[in-house]
């Protein structure tokens, strides 16, 4: 069975929710520990949502010098799928892993909301199960959400294809371009601020054309991740 | 004991919506003739013994590798606080 790792840091709260989600598509998920560098032989690894160390110095960036975080980057470097989320998506910046950095919201408000995206790269390893230019509604929650680089950075991701994700709608924290989510060069790491693992079982997802709290549309990145594996 | 102080600033050309809010605020507290404010960060470094230059110099890496994130902050002071300290003294009395 496909091991999926989920990293815990102190101060990450989404980490059960990630697991969940795992194991809703059919992978088994294996706890990983900040300060234990070693990633159990997985074959993929989700950095979860949270406020890994408080965020204190800047959102994600103590985390990038845990023990995991040396193994998570030789492993990304060597093809590993990595998805980080939120929280982790802030983490891997910061790891230099994905451009870029995530400020404070341009209204200055935690934002919670169910966010409609568009899926703009299918193949990446966590995006392989949607359909180019699909909306999918998935749930965003975050205080330092606005995806920041400079302008040659973002012409660089837009001509390489690697906006993964893009704000439909309403931008809701100010990000350049409606940037939502981005991948490495090699498309196995992605990151992005809004939550597919809050989207993944009926009756506790967003509003969805099946009624309320029927959404599911975050359950496919990671299918996505073991169709990746097999494909 | 020395202290090296390291002050750390959003990019010129960064939104700062924390400064931003501040200078929204201080109008309506009589304070009418900031025009922006900018708010950074300010670290305070202790060793055991005095600030050498390499001290100084290890502040800097760290400063650029840890206590800033290049891609949205700027460094702007790596100094011994003690030496800072006096200068600001001085120049309070010149005030």
């Amino acid at each position: 069975m496909t091991r999926v790792g989920v990293v815990t840091f102190p101060g990450t709260l989404d980490d059960r929710d990630a697991a969940r989600a795992v194991r809703l598509a059919g992978a088994e998920p294996v706890a990983l520990w900040h300060a234990d560098a070693d990633l159990h032989g997985v074959d993929a690894v989700v950095l979860p949502g949270g406020f890994s160390y408080g965020d204190y110095l800047r959102a994600g960036a103590i985390s990038r010098f845990a023990p995991v975080m040396g193994e998570v980057v030789d492993a990304a470097g060597r093809g590993l799928p990595v998805l980080g989320i939120c929280n982790g998506f802030q983490v891997l910046t910061e790891a230099h892993l994905l451009p870029g950095s995530m400020i404070k919201n341009d209204h200055l408000h935690f934002v919670c909301r169910e966010q409609v995206l568009s899926v703009e790269n299918v193949d990446t390893a966590w995006t392989r199960d949607f359909t180019a230019g699909e909306r999918i509604t998935i749930p965003l929650k975050n205080q330092d959400g606005q995806y920041v680089a400079d302008e040659r950075t973002l012409d660089e991701l837009e001509g390489e294809g690697r906006v993964v994700f893009r704000y439909q709608g309403v931008n809701p924290n100010g990000s350049r371009r409606d940037i939502a989510g981005i991948a490495n060069a090699a498309g196995n790491v992605v990151g992005l601020m809004p939550h597919p693992e809050h989207a993944v079982e009926p009756g506790f997802g967003p509003d969805g054309p099946a009624g309320p709290r029927s959404g599911t549309d975050g359950l496919r990145f990671f299918t996505s991740v073991l169709h990746a594996m097999v494909g | 004991m020395g202290r090296v102080v390291v002050d750390v600033m959003p990019k010129p050309e960064i939104l700062d919506p924390q400064g931003k809010a501040v200078a929204g605020a201080l109008p309506r507290l009589g304070f009418a003739q900031f025009t922006s404010v900018r708010q950074g960060k300010r670290f305070e470094l202790e060793v055991d013994g005095p600030v050498t230059p390499e001290v100084l110099a290890a502040a800097a890496a760290a400063a650029e590798q840890v206590l800033s994130n290049p891609v949205i902050e700027d460094v702007v002071r790596v100094a011994d606080l003690e030496a800072d300290a006096a200068a600001t003294v001085v120049s309070q009395g010149l005030a």
